[in-house]
């Protein structure tokens, strides 16, 4: 990663916020379990922790979106209720969220002036000497009359950090602020992030990228099953290198050495390259894309000109920035989105116009990034999910009506060989953790007729256990069955693991296409900003 | 400890009769308020709709005989609402349909058809008429997206001022002093069921009902249209054709709300008046979203809901109350279901956690 070690300043002993055995319930799970904490001022404290460590829990009680059930929030030295997000930004405790919550139709400084009570009027001269005292402190270059629809993502994010520290500069929290990041942007945050540590802000940074956290951050907590369960304090911090931070924080994580070994590699983006069969590409290409083009709605970026070639038994790697047309190329190879030029050839068949049911019966199959969105019906059983894409055909169906019986047998069956953690096969679906879902997906997508296998952002919002699951079965589906894989991913460290070749997407067309041999980063690197003309 | 088990058994068991009884028993209370504030007495008021909705044989089979028209449309309703379809305009399939029939079906039999071709024929073509009148918003809706709650409303108020204009205009029986359709003779209206005044539509109805229930559940059109119904994003991504199965699910439910105006003219009316509008499917609506989707629990609802009906139709005549104080009843049921429900999802959540 290409952010510069931070040259660690001595920690402001400045107490910020004080938690001190906060603990949450939901129904079966102790989210946060005695949880004490100090986030003091000019300091950068990086929580880490697997899905499911309770570090959101704990951001929406910091940030006023839930209550605890026990245990007390102190902020310089009284204790306090935050009792609604609004109250927490009265009390300057701002949170960025993953996903940008600002409204695009509206201009920069339209959306810094939500909020107000509903009698304000609103008052543009005060909200601009806000927004000029914030983009000094930040250094951001913002007009503040572009709608916000035409910022970078991250000239979106400055302005939700603007927002976030809008009413205090108390504590500033930032929940994976870096996963929709290019690089560059990666390094600017990090630019901006010093520079409110050094005018005083306590900086939260939630984060599950253990680099991250090393270069960025001046005290670490990590954060296991709810509970605190290891601390690297500035001091400690400065005298390790890397290697070693890595290791005592992995040592936090999984308790045990040993058991941490696989999921270390996969943390660390350090994991062996597979062994890889070689590709023949003497023959004809499984999957052709020939100058593909889709329409696109307004804020969509549609194909243009896009260009394939898979081979059979290789796995052909996506990258590219999100939003460069990665979505409509899914759509558009498992048949969802018509093209409007082109064509594609799958196995010498021309199969552009092609539906979703026929591609799947051509072997086509399609794992989206959209779990819940688009991947399941939400309210219907583990067991109908599985047969979604086979509604009304042979084996399932008989003349239109459905053998409820045999679906759930093979859906017991799937549930066992993919080690689905399910109450039962008549569980709806939206119950599951995210990880089960995605193995109800893996289990109705990957089967031995899949010719052509879209995996859209395949481990994304999964917890290091089934994001090695995921790439496993990745690696595994092509080699042995000859399929030709298409992975769409935005972690580079992913992409290198499991694919034999990278293409970068930008701007809805596919600008490159690098081996992946040493030094495949940098060139892919340098095909996402554009250094490269193609 | 298998007896703490059973009696937190029993205290489930008790919750869930608490959660139909304790509404029921709340709309009674707050409608007999109302209907003190009327001057009326409640107690006599809802000891005459029992009896004459339910425990006179008259009032009884005339209760069963409402629950026709009633059943058809929930029949259509059940398939549009789990389509995810809000298909509001059932009014005007079924009067449009009704009208269609009413002039149809006498100048039919004046012109000879064996009765039972006149029934198929006048039931065919309510369900087209009925169907063709859905085919307006389901396009606007496939096509562009555009909601249905609204259109279809509109669909309806033009229907029911278009079957008006029919009565009034060109299917106006001259022979009588108001405007009104030609009446279908008694002998060639719906057989009678053994001796009772029920007439075989409800027979049908309770078909649609339960044939609907099946539908829904046992075949794989069924679970197509709950997919589109759950999340027309899924349904594109698993292939389904959200398009064509939005103009289905329109055209059954249509269909069926015509099949019932059909039922209600040759099993009942035999003829109808300008300006004559039952409003029932607004009176239905409420009921799938309270039986949720099931067949069987429609039934029973419906059936509830004609005692009410025909009950309260016989105390307006004879107590003075208003006709439309049935409504006020059923809006206040709906309203304690809703609180009901409400409660019991937090009771709920705060056992869970």
């Amino acid at each position: 990663m290409g952010v510069e070690r931070s040259p660690r300043g001595e920690p402001g002993n400045d107490v910020a916020v004080a938690l001190s055995g906060v603990t949450k319930r939901f129904p079966g799970v102790v989210a946060n379990d005695g949880i004490s904490l100090t986030f003091r001022r000019g300091e950068v404290h990086a929580l880490l922790g697997e899905n499911g460590a309770g570090k959101s829990t704990l951001i929406s009680i910091l940030s006023g979106m839930q209550q605890p059930d026990e245990g007390e929030i102190r902020i310089a030295g009284r204790a306090v209720r935050i009792a609604s997000p609004r109250a927490a930004l009265k009390l300057g405790i701002g949170t960025v969220y993953q996903h940008v919550l600002l409204i695009p139709s509206l201009t920069v400084l339209e959306n810094l002036m939500l909020g107000g009570p509903w009698w304000r009027p609103l008052d543009r001269a005060a909200t601009l000497k806000r927004f000029e005292e914030l983009s000094g402190l930040l250094s951001a270059r913002l007009d503040p009359d572009a709608p916000v629809g035409r910022l970078s993502l991250g000239q979106q994010q400055q302005l939700e950090i603007m927002r976030a520290l809008w009413h205090g500069e108390l504590v500033l929290i930032l929940d994976e602020p870096t996963s929709m990041l290019t690089p560059q942007g990666v390094r600017e945050l990090g630019v901006v992030i010093r520079r409110l540590r050094d005018h005083g802000v306590a900086v939260v940074f939630i984060t599950h990228k253990l680099g991250e956290a090393y270069e960025l951050a001046d005290r670490i907590t990590v954060l296991r099953l709810g509970k605190v369960v290891g601390e690297l304090a500035p001091g400690q911090l400065r005298e390790l290198d890397e290697r070693q931070v890595v290791d005592a924080v992995i040592g936090f994580m999984f308790g045990r050495r040993e058991a941490g070994e696989a999921l270390e590699e996969t943390l660390t983006g350090e994991a062996e390259a597979l062994p890889r069969h070689a590709v023949d590409r003497s023959g004809a290409p499984a999957l052709a894309l020939q100058g593909a083009a889709t329409r696109g709605e307004r804020g969509e970026c549609p194909l243009q000109e896009a260009e394939l070639e898979v081979w059979p038994g290789e796995i052909l790697g996506i990258a590219g920035i999100d939003g460069n047309g990665q979505k409509h190329l899914a759509e558009a190879l498992a048949g969802q989105r018509p093209l409007s030029a082109g064509r594609m050839v799958l196995n010498g068949r021309d199969v552009t116009g092609m539906e979703v049911v026929q591609r799947r019966s051509v072997g086509v199959r399609y794992i989206t990034d959209e779990r819940l969105g688009e991947g399941t019906a939400a309210a219907h059983s583990v067991a109908t999910n599985l047969v979604l894409k086979q509604i009304g055909r042979p084996p399932f169906w008989a003349g239109g009506l459905t053998r409820w019986p045999a679906i759930h047998r093979h859906a017991r069956e799937q549930i066992q060989v993919h080690d689905v953690r399910t109450p039962s096969e008549q569980t709806p679906i939206a119950k599951l953790s995210g990880g089960n879902i995605q193995k109800v997906l893996l289990a109705r997508e990957l089967d031995p007729e899949a010719r052509l296998v879209i995996f859209n952002k395949p481990t994304y919002g999964l917890d290091l256990q089934n994001t090695k699951l995921a790439r496993d079965r990745i690696r595994a589906g092509a080699g042995t069955r000859g399929a030709a894989l298409v992975v769409i991913s935005n972690e580079l460290d992913e992409l290198l693991e499991t694919c034999d070749r990278i293409a970068v997407m930008d701007g809805g067309t596919i600008v490159g296409v690098v081996e992946n041999a040493p030094g495949a980063e940098a060139a892919i690197g340098r095909l996402m900003i554009g250094a490269d003309a193609a | 400890m298998a007896g703490l088990q059973e009696k937190g058994r029993g205290a489930e068991a008790a919750f869930t009769l608490l959660r139909v009884l304790l509404p029921v028993l709340l709309a009674l209370v707050v409608g007999g308020l109302i209907l003190v504030a009327l001057g009326k007495d409640p107690l006599a008021y809802y000891r005459f709709v029992v009896e004459r909705g339910l425990l006179s044989p008259i009032g009884l089979q005339a209760s069963i005989t409402r629950m026709a028209p009633l059943l058809l449309i929930a029949a259509g309703l059940i398939v549009a609402f789990r389509a995810g379809l809000w298909n509001l305009g059932v009014d005007g399939q079924f009067l449009l349909a009704a009208v269609f029939v009413a002039a149809l079906a006498p100048s039919l039999v004046a012109g000879g058809l064996p009765h039972i071709l006149v029934i198929l024929v006048c039931f065919a073509v309510a369900a087209a008429i009925g169907a063709a009148w859905s085919v307006i918003p389901a396009y606007l809706k496939a096509e562009h997206g555009i909601n249905e709650i609204i259109s279809t409303l509109m669909m309806s108020f033009l229907g029911v001022s278009l079957a008006n204009v029919l009565i009034k205009l060109p299917f106006n029986d001259p022979s009588t002093t108001v405007p009104q359709t030609a009446t279908l003779a008694v002998e060639d209206r719906l057989a009678r069921l053994g001796g009772t005044t029920i007439h075989w539509g409800v027979l049908l109805g309770l078909a649609a009902v339960i044939g609907v229930h099946y539908l829904m559940s046992r075949t794989s059109l069924g679970l197509k249209l709950q997919i589109v119904g759950s999340n027309p994003r899924t349904a594109i991504h698993a292939g389904i054709d959200v398009r064509r199965l939005t103009f289905l699910a329109f055209a059954i439910s249509a269909a069926f709300a015509g099949l019932g105006g059909a039922v209600d003219v040759m099993g009942v009316q035999g003829t109808i008046r300008a300006d004559w509008n039952p409003a029932y499917g607004i009176l239905v609506i409420p009921l799938i979203f309270l039986a949720r989707f099931n067949g069987w629990a429609v039934i029973g609802f419906v059936f509830f809901f004609a005692v009410l009906m025909i009950g309260g139709e016989s105390a307006a005549r004879r107590m003075g109350v208003p006709t439309f104080y049935v409504l006020v009843q059923v809006a206040l049921l709906l309203v304690f279901f809703a609180v009901v429900e409400m409660l019991d999802h937090a009771r709920q959540k705060r056992r869970g956690a």
